[in-house]
């Protein structure tokens, strides 16, 4: 039977298909998504695919024609050394908030687990700072961290000894204090991500190894920290990738200050803008693009290989 | 374990929320101790912005005052303006396209789809944006800045959307049509209903970044149209030149107002909105 029936359905088959794809263009028509293609290839695409052409002009405020100058742009930003400058620190932000951020978001989920008042209240609390604007964050912790601040005052009454530590100061240590501040302001929703990562891990699992006699840690290390995985790679990308793209609390804290040893990729783009010099921040634009574009699919490809290996 | 004492077993159970409350009041309560009284004091009191309550309380004219001089009522006119038809256009566009990237599935489709959400990654190009923008007459306007959030924020739409499209059971559709529906009645009817809380939560994550956002809105609209981060940009930087620290921070309590009651009433749906999107 098998045999005659096979070689007529391999016959209908392409009719078949054929059939189901008009049906299911016809049930799902084309110009639904004819609008939000416009929007995404004028208002997205066309910019990013400006960024290629402008790059290589010297479009400036300071006349009305535009001509092609080759790699110019790029030159002058390598010679002045704010290319590679901006590109290191951007970096060691990103990677400094991703680290931060995911630390605190899981000692957060760990600590907040389970499902009490207390520690419902305390969940919602915890996402405050991440309603609030990045811009305000950033303002406020320019005044706890002040030289006469509130912070150096508690230090000082602490210790008895006088206490002024230039938090925003310092051209090696401010960039980790600027990224712990993105990291509070965010770690709320990398709290949420963990606290659903865990409630999906199964209890019998938890349970069959609190029989063998395995304690928190070591049930943490064995058993929940790699069912996580999937939280992990959301947590870690979104931190890293978005953090490349920050602005608001560096500008709000040092504005990428002091001298420049906080000046992300954006800082420098939003300053040159304002100084006319359009084709130099289009350049450094378009590096920050080929940059997260780079780093975007070996980091998630990455994290993807981890959770499957599991 | 079994042999720990009943007072060893009392003071583990204390421990866990010991612990959340000293985290909460060392991280968060702090901060917020710091904002709320230094809005209250006067300028010669707020030089130093501390944890000391303010000798004589006045939040309410502090705020009246930067209400006025930061232009608030305008900013916030300003920042619904460009919000709302963003976030609305945003969802209607993003639901109607997922919906055929959900159920189309040829190899143009997955095209499609990958560049559609590559934008939740790939950052926008800030620059080019305002010469395309001077280019079709849009620069400096609400509807350029409109245009500018709902290409950026499309792709989170999608994302979000397209991936709870395919949850949906064919046969929901399939009954519908059955009956004779058009494929705009099948999406209004069968589809749109079952997306409410998918679009519920996508409408509130992207009302947090546009009602937050400074960075394009400096580049855009700076100078033309008033938004709450955008005056709070200008009033901080005339204000911490004059170290009016009680004004700033004014400012943050009532920007954040709006965001932060919306957030006490739905804060549940919310929470749990955010988190059943983001882990699969």
């Amino acid at each position: 039977m098998t045999t005659t029936l096979l070689p007529a359905r391999r016959k209908d088959q392409p009719r078949d298909a054929r059939l189901a794809d008009r049906r299911s263009r016809q049930d799902h028509p084309s110009w639904f998504l004819w609008p939000a293609l416009a929007m995404l290839v004028i208002f997205f695409f066309t910019p990013t695919i400006y960024n290629f052409v402008y790059a290589f002009t010297d479009w400036s405020s300071f006349k009305s024609e535009i001509g092609f100058v080759g790699f110019d742009n790029f030159v002058k930003l390598l010679q002045n050394g704010s290319l590679l400058s901006d590109l290191r620190v951007t970096l060691i932000y990103a990677i400094l908030v991703a680290i931060f951020q995911n630390l605190f978001g899981l000692g957060l989920a760990l600590v907040l687990e389970r499902d009490t008042r207390i520690n419902r209240f305390a969940r919602a609390a915890f996402f405050v700072p991440v309603i609030m604007s990045a811009l305000a964050v950033g303002y406020v912790f320019q005044a706890i961290l002040k030289p006469d601040g509130v912070l150096n005052n508690f230090l000082t009454t602490l210790t008895g000894g006088e206490v002024s530590i230039p938090w925003l100061g310092s051209t090696t240590w401010t960039i980790v204090v600027v990224a712990i501040i993105h990291a509070w302001k965010w770690m709320g929703l990398s709290m949420l991500i963990y606290l659903a990562g865990l409630k999906t891990i199964n209890e019998e699992v938890i349970e069959a190894a609190q029989l063998d006699g395995a304690g928190y840690w070591r049930i943490f290390k064995a058993v929940r920290w790699p069912l996580l995985a999937p939280a992990v790679t959301f947590n870690f990308a979104t931190a890293l990738l978005g953090s490349m793209n920050g602005f608001d609390i560096v500008q709000a804290t040092t504005a990428g200050g002091p001298g420049g040893s906080t000046e992300l990729l954006n800082i420098f783009i939003f300053r040159t803008f304002g100084q006319g010099l359009f084709a130099q921040a289009t350049a450094m634009s378009l590096v920050l693009f080929l940059v997260v574009a780079l780093l975007a699919f070996p980091v998630i490809i990455y994290l993807r290989r981890r959770e499957r290996v599991l | 374990m079994t042999t720990a004492s009943p007072t060893l077993k009392r003071a583990r159970r204390l421990m866990q929320p010991t612990a959340a409350i000293l985290l909460t009041v060392l991280l968060l309560g702090v901060p917020f101790m710091i904002i709320i009284f230094t809005a209250g004091k006067d300028q010669g009191a707020a030089l130093n912005p501390d944890l000391s309550p303010p000798a004589t309380w006045q939040l309410w004219s502090n705020l009246a005052t930067v209400l006025d001089e930061g232009n608030m009522v305008q900013a916030l006119f300003g920042s619904l303006l460009v919000m709302v038809p963003s976030v609305l256009l945003v969802l209607v566009l993003g639901s109607l396209a997922s919906w055929i990237l959900a159920r189309r599935s040829s190899r143009s489709m997955a095209v499609l789809y990958a560049l559609a959400i590559s934008g939740i990654v790939l950052p926008p190009a800030v620059v080019t944006i305002v010469l395309l923008l001077r280019q079709l007459g849009l620069a400096g306007t609400a509807i350029g800045m409109i245009s500018v959030y709902t290409g950026m924020y499309l792709s989170t739409v999608i994302f979000f959307v397209t991936g709870f499209i395919r949850t949906i059971p064919m046969e929901l559709e399939e009954a519908a049509r059955m009956d004779g529906a058009g494929p705009f009645r099948v999406f209004w009817k069968v589809i749109v209903p079952l997306l409410t809380p998918t679009l519920a939560t996508a409408s509130i994550l992207i009302c947090l970044y546009i009602w937050n956002d400074v960075f394009y809105a400096l580049f855009v609209i700076g100078g033309r149209i008033d938004t709450l981060p955008l005056n709070l940009f200008d009033v901080a930087s005339a204000g911490l030149y004059l170290q009016r620290w009680h004004m700033i921070f004014s400012y943050i309590i009532l920007m954040s107002l709006p965001l932060l009651t919306v957030f006490v009433f739905l804060q549940r749906k919310i929470i749990s909105g955010i988190t059943s999107g983001a882990v699969k």
